[in-house]
C-alpha cells in the first residue's frame, strides 16, 4: 500500500501553533508512507491539485490529510482523491486545528501531538478498504410543518416547483404571527392584504395537502423515505361538511371563551372561526368553554348547523404521511412578560404587550381599529413603549438581541400618530437596531416627522397614580431619571423559542440550542439544512427574525428541497454496520440498542441471525459496542482499525 | 406551623435609640405569639451603610462577630427586626462561605469560625415560622376600617439572592399580616421603592422629593396610615414628613406605624409597650377616623 500525507498550514491557523514541516517530516518515517509534505492550503484548488498530482505521481492507494474537523472539508477532500481516481474512503483526515493549534499555544507539545494523530491516521488508513455506496429511490413529496409565513413561502414555492406538499399547522387555521400584525415595517402596507392572498394560494394549491390543528406525533426514516404521524386534533367540526358560514359564532350562548387569535384582549365564542380571513375558514369547539362538552347541555351549534357538521362525539385521529424531505417552520413564541414584576404587566390592565397592541390597531380586532385602554375603554393620548422586554437581558436568560422589536416600535409609534394624531408616543430604548433595507429611515421618520420621543435608557418601574401609571426610568443621554405620565404603556416583548421546540427536536433528531432555537447546519454556509440530512428549517425556528428574513429563508429551503428531489436516486452512505453472519449468535441485543430501527433479527437456516438496514442504519456504532461476539461491525470504523490507532498513539 | 421556636435576637443600634418603639413592640408582638427571643450577649454594631463601603472583610467580620456568639450559645436562627442590620448579617453569612474570604475574617476576629446561624427578618419569621393565619388567632382587637398602605423599603427584600424572601418587586408578607390584624390593605404602588435613606444627612433635598413621593402617593390612594418594617424609612417619613411637606408644597398627616405597633394594637397589647408616644405624626386621629368608618359601616349593614 502507498500512502500520501499532506499536512496543512491553514495560513496561521495551524502553522501558528504547529510546525506542519515537521510533522510531515515525522510521517515520512511512518510504514506505507511514500510521500508526506506540508502545504499552505489544502483545501485551496492548488493545494487539491497536489494531492491529485501526488496520487497520479506516487500511484497512492489512500491519502492522509492534517487540517481542519472533517465536518468543514472531509466530503472535499474525498470528492479530490476521488477525482485522481482512488476511491473516496480511501482517505483519511487528523484534525490538527480544532484539535491542537487552536487550543494549545505551546509549539513543541503541539507538533508532537500532531505527529501523533497523523500516525493514528495512517495506522486507520493501512486497513481501509474502498466502500460503495447503494443508491436508493426518493420520495419525492415534503412536509413543512408549521404555516406561518415562513411555511407558506416554503409550502408555495415547492408546490409551484411541482412537488406534493404536505403542510401542518397546530392552530386552525395558517398565518402564524404574521396574520395577527396591523401593519408591517417599513413599508406600512397591511399585514393581511398581503398574506391573505398568499394564504388563499395555499388553500387553492392543487399541490398542496393542509392539515390545520394538527401536531407531529411522531417521525421515523431517513433522507428520501421519512414517514411522519400526524395527529388530528380534535375540532368537533366536521371540516368536510363545514363551510365557515359562522352562523353557529353567532348563536353560541357561550360568549367568554379566550380569544387567542387577538392576544387574550377581548373574549370570542366556545365554538369559534378565529379571523374572517382565516384558511381553512372552518370552526373549532373550544372544549374547555363549550357547555355542551362541559355539562352535556346546549348544543345550539349542532341545531342551527345548516350542513350538520357538528359531531360532539369526535376524538383524535392519527394520519400517516411518507415524504422525501421535512422543512421546519414552527416559528417563536413571545417573551412571557410577567417575570418582569416592576413593570406590573398582568396586574395593570393598561400594561399590555407589543402584539396585543397591534390588534388593538387592527381593523378587525377587538376595538374595530380604534385605540381603546383595556380598563376603561378610553383613548389614550399619552403611550409609552418600553423596548426590550425579554430582550439583551441576562438577569431573565434572554441575553440575546430579538432583532424586529425596534422596527416594530417604530411603526406602532408611526401608527399612534395616525390613529390618534394629537397623542404623544414615548419611546424607551438601548440602541436602535434597525440595519434592513429603509430600516434606519423608517425609524428616523418616526422620531422626526410623527414625533415620538426617544428615551435612551432602562425603565425601572411603573406604577399606577389616579388613572395614569407613572413610567420612571433612567435617561442615560441627559445622565437623569425620567418620569413620564402615561395613559397606556406597551411593552415590545422579545421572542423566544415556540413552546415544545426541545421535543420536537427530539422527534426530527436535529440540534436545538440552550434557548430552544433549532441549529443550522452551519451558522455561515448552512444556514437552512440542519445537521439530519433531508431536514431544512425555515423562518424564526432558528432565531428571532423578521418577514422578509423569514419568507427569504423560508424560499431558501424549498430551494434546497427542489435541489435535493431534482435527483432520481440518492446515494447511501456506505458507512453502516455490517453483520458477520457466522460470528452472529442471534442474542438481538443490537437490535435492542439501536436507536433507529436498523437492526433486525432475521431466520438464516432455521437460526435467527441479526440483518442491518442499510438505508436506515446513521452509522453510530451502538450495536457495533455492544454485540458480545464482535459480530457486526461499522464499516470504515471496524475493531481492527480502531486498536490500531491506539496501539499507535500508544508506540510513540 | 411549627412549635414556638427559639431565636437569637439583634436588636441593631437603631433598636435602642432612634427606633426603640420598634424594639419594644417586636418583643411585645413576639412574647404574645409565643416566642422566645433571646438576645445576643455582647452584640456589637452590625457595620451599618459605612463599614462594607470601606472594607467588605471589615463589615463582614463585624457581623460574623454576632452570629459566632450567637451560634456559641447554642442558638441556630437569628432574627432581627431591621433590614440594613438583616442585610449586613445575612452578607456576612454569605461572604464566608468563600474559603479565602472566610481565611481574612478569622484573622480578623481571632479564631476559627463555627457554622454560622441562618439569619432572617422578624417579618420573616412572623410570616413564615408563624404564619398569619395564626397571628389572625390572636387578634383581639381588629383593625377594621383602619386603611393601611405597606411600605417595605428597599432592602427588605433585595437583593433577592441575598434576602431570599418574598418578592423582591411586589412583596405582601406585611401586607398578609395586616389583613390578618383586620386592616385594609390597599395595593401601595411604590413599596419597595427607596425612601432617600441615610442621605437626610448629606442631602436633605434628595430625602425630600423621595419620600415625599412615598406620602403623596400614599396620600391619593386615601389610606389612613403608612405601615414600615424599617428604622430609616420610618424616620424619613414620620420625623422627615414637615420637611418633605415643606418642599412638595404639601399638607400631608400622616401616621407612619411600624406592622408590629399595629399587630400589637390589634393583640390589644398596652400603648406602653408599643410606644405609640414615640411616633411624630399623631396617630391618634388616624385610629379614631378607622373606628368611626368601621362603626358607619356596621350601622349600615344594620340598617341595610
Amino acid at each position: 500500500m502507498k500512502i500520501g500525507v499532506f499536512v496543512c498550514h491553514c495560513g496561521s491557523n495551524i502553522a501558528g501553533a504547529v510546525d506542519p514541516a515537521k510533522v510531515a517530516e515525522s510521517a515520512r518515517a511512518l510504514p506505507d508512507v511514500v510521500i508526506a509534505t506540508d502545504t499552505l492550503y489544502a483545501c485551496s484548488e492548488p493545494g487539491q491539485q497536489g494531492i491529485i498530482d501526488a496520487v497520479k505521481e506516487y500511484e497512492l492507494d489512500g491519502v492522509v490529510v492534517a487540517s481542519c474537523t472533517p465536518r468543514m472539508h472531509e466530503a472535499t477532500f474525498r470528492r479530490a482523491v476521488e477525482r485522481a481516481g482512488i476511491n473516496r474512503y480511501m482517505f483519511e483526515m487528523a484534525n490538527i486545528r480544532e484539535h491542537v493549534s487552536w487550543i494549545g499555544k505551546d509549539k513543541e507539545a503541539n507538533t508532537n501531538k500532531a505527529a501523533e494523530l497523523v500516525g493514528m491516521a495512517v495506522e486507520k488508513l493501512r486497513r481501509d478498504r474502498p466502500l460503495i455506496p447503494k443508491q436508493f429511490d426518493i420520495n419525492k413529496r415534503v412536509m413543512i410543518i408549521g404555516g406561518g409565513v415562513a411555511g407558506i413561502q416554503a409550502a408555495l414555492d415547492c408546490a409551484d416547483g411541482g412537488l406534493e406538499v404536505i403542510l401542518v399547522e397546530k392552530t386552525s387555521s395558517i398565518g402564524g404571527k404574521m396574520a395577527k400584525l396591523d401593519k408591517t415595517f417599513p413599508t406600512v402596507d397591511c399585514s393581511s392584504c398581503i398574506l391573505g392572498p398568499r394564504m388563499v394560494d395555499v388553500a387553492q394549491h392543487p399541490n398542496i395537502t393542509l392539515y390545520a390543528y394538527s401536531e407531529i406525533e411522531s417521525i421515523s426514516g431517513y433522507v428520501g423515505n421519512f414517514q411522519a404521524n400526524i395527529r388530528k386534533k380534535t375540532t368537533y367540526v366536521d371540516w368536510e361538511l363545514c363551510t365557515g358560514c359562522g352562523l353557529c359564532m353567532e348563536k353560541c350562548p357561550s360568549k367568554k371563551s379566550t380569544d387567542h387569535f387577538n392576544e387574550k384582549v377581548g373574549v370570542t365564542t366556545a365554538i369559534n372561526i378565529p379571523f374572517p380571513q382565516a384558511i381553512p375558514k372552518k370552526a373549532v369547539i373550544d372544549a374547555e368553554f363549550c357547555t355542551k362538552l362541559i355539562k352535556g347541555k346546549c348544543g345550539v351549534c349542532a341545531k342551527v348547523c345548516p350542513s350538520k357538521a357538528i359531531k360532539y362525539e369526535m376524538e383524535d385521529e392519527v394520519v400517516t404521511e411518507n415524504v422525501g424531505a421535512v422543512v421546519v417552520a414552527t416559528g417563536f413564541d413571545l417573551f412571557d412578560y410577567s417575570v418582569y414584576g416592576e413593570y406590573g404587566a398582568g396586574k395593570y390592565p393598561d400594561v399590555i404587550t407589543s402584539l396585543q397592541y397591534e390588534r388593538l390597531l387592527s381593523a378587525s380586532g377587538p376595538t374595530g381599529g380604534h385605540i381603546k385602554r383595556p380598563s376603561d375603554g378610553k383613548e389614550p393620548k399619552n403611550i409609552v413603549f418600553i423596548q426590550c422586554v425579554g430582550s439583551r437581558d441576562k438577569s431573565v436568560d434572554r441575553p440575546y438581541c430579538s432583532g424586529f422589536c425596534c422596527m416594530y416600535t417604530a411603526k406602532q409609534a408611526i401608527l399612534t400618530k395616525d390613529h390618534i394624531p394629537d397623542s404623544q408616543s414615548y419611546v424607551f430604548y438601548m440602541d436602535i437596531r434597525s440595519p434592513g433595507k429603509m430600516y434606519d429611515e423608517f425609524t428616523r421618520r418616526a422620531m422626526e416627522e410623527y414625533g415620538a420621543r426617544y428615551i435612551r435608557g432602562r425603565v425601572a418601574m411603573v406604577y399606577p397614580k389616579g388613572e395614569k401609571y407613572i413610567v420612571r426610568g433612567a435617561d442615560t443621554l441627559m445622565g437623569t431619571t425620567a418620569e413620564i405620565e402615561a395613559d397606556l404603556v406597551v411593552l415590545a416583548v422579545g421572542a423566544e423559542a415556540a413552546k415544545g421546540s426541545p421535543q420536537l427536536a427530539e422527534k426530527l433528531r436535529i440540534s436545538y440550542d440552550k434557548y430552544g432555537f433549532f441549529m443550522e447546519g452551519h451558522p455561515k454556509l448552512k444556514p437552512v439544512e440542519t445537521n439530519t440530512a433531508g431536514v431544512y428549517l425555515a423562518g424564526a425556528c432558528q432565531g428571532p427574525k423578521d418577514i422578509p428574513s423569514s419568507v427569504a429563508q423560508g424560499s431558501a429551503a424549498a430551494a434546497k428541497v427542489l435541489g435535493l428531489f431534482s435527483k432520481d436516486k440518492l446515494e447511501s452512505d456506505p458507512q453502516v454496520s455490517h453483520v458477520e453472519i457466522k460470528r452472529c449468535v442471534g442474542c438481538g441485543k443490537c437490535v435492542e440498542t439501536c436507536p433507529f430501527g436498523a437492526v433486525k433479527l432475521v431466520d438464516f437456516r432455521g437460526m435467527p441471525k441479526a440483518e442491518v438496514i442499510e438505508t436506515v442504519c446513521q452509522g453510530c456504532g451502538i450495536c457495533a459496542v455492544t454485540c458480545p461476539q464482535g459480530a457486526i461491525q461499522l464499516e470504515h470504523f471496524t475493531d481492527n482499525q480502531i486498536l490500531a490507532e491506539v496501539n499507535a498513539l500508544c508506540r510513540s | 406551623m411549627s412549635s414556638p421556636r427559639t431565636y437569637a435576637y439583634y436588636p441593631g443600634c437603631s433598636g435602642l435609640g432612634t427606633s426603640m418603639e420598634y424594639d419594644i413592640s417586636t418583643r411585645a408582638v413576639c412574647k404574645a405569639l409565643g416566642m422566645t427571643l433571646t438576645d445576643i450577649p455582647d452584640w456589637s454594631c452590625c457595620g451599618s451603610t459605612p463599614a462594607h463601603t470601606v472594607d467588605h472583610s471589615f463589615s463582614t467580620a463585624l457581623s460574623a462577630r454576632n452570629l459566632k456568639i450567637a451560634a456559641k450559645a447554642g442558638l441556630s436562627t437569628v432574627t432581627t427586626p431591621c433590614p440594613s442590620c438583616l442585610t449586613n448579617l445575612k452578607t456576612a453569612g454569605k461572604n464566608v462561605k468563600d474559603a479565602e474570604f472566610k481565611k481574612k475574617v478569622e484573622i480578623l476576629l481571632d479564631g476559627q469560625l463555627p457554622e454560622l446561624p441562618e439569619v432572617m427578618s422578624v417579618l420573616q419569621a412572623l410570616y413564615e415560622d408563624i404564619g398569619a393565619d395564626v397571628v389572625a388567632e390572636h387578634v383581639k382587637k381588629p383593625l377594621t376600617g383602619l386603611k393601611v398602605a405597606c411600605y417595605y423599603g428597599c432592602i427588605m427584600n433585595r437583593p433577592p439572592e441575598v434576602m431570599e424572601f418574598d418578592d423582591p418587586e411586589h412583596p405582601i408578607a406585611m401586607d398578609k399580616l395586616m389583613e390578618a390584624a383586620g386592616a385594609t390593605v390597599i395595593p401601595f404602588p411604590l413599596k419597595v421603592e427607596c425612601c432617600g435613606a441615610s442621605l437626610g444627612v448629606a442631602r436633605k433635598d434628595v430625602v425630600a422629593k423621595l419620600t415625599g413621593k412615598l406620602i403623596d402617593t400614599a396620600a391619593g390612594l386615601g389610606v389612613d396610615a403608612l405601615v414600615t418594617a424599617c428604622p430609616l424609612c420610618q424616620m424619613n417619613l414620620d420625623l422627615r414628613q414637615d420637611q418633605a411637606n415643606a418642599a412638595l408644597g404639601t399638607r400631608h398627616r400622616i401616621p407612619v406605624f411600624y406592622y408590629t405597633q399595629l399587630l400589637g394594637l390589634a393583640f390589644d397589647l398596652p400603648e406602653e409597650a408599643l410606644g405609640l408616644d414615640k411616633l411624630c405624626v399623631d396617630p391618634h386621629h388616624a385610629l379614631e377616623t378607622a373606628k368611626e368608618r368601621a362603626q358607619n359601616t356596621k350601622v349600615r349593614e344594620e340598617t341595610a
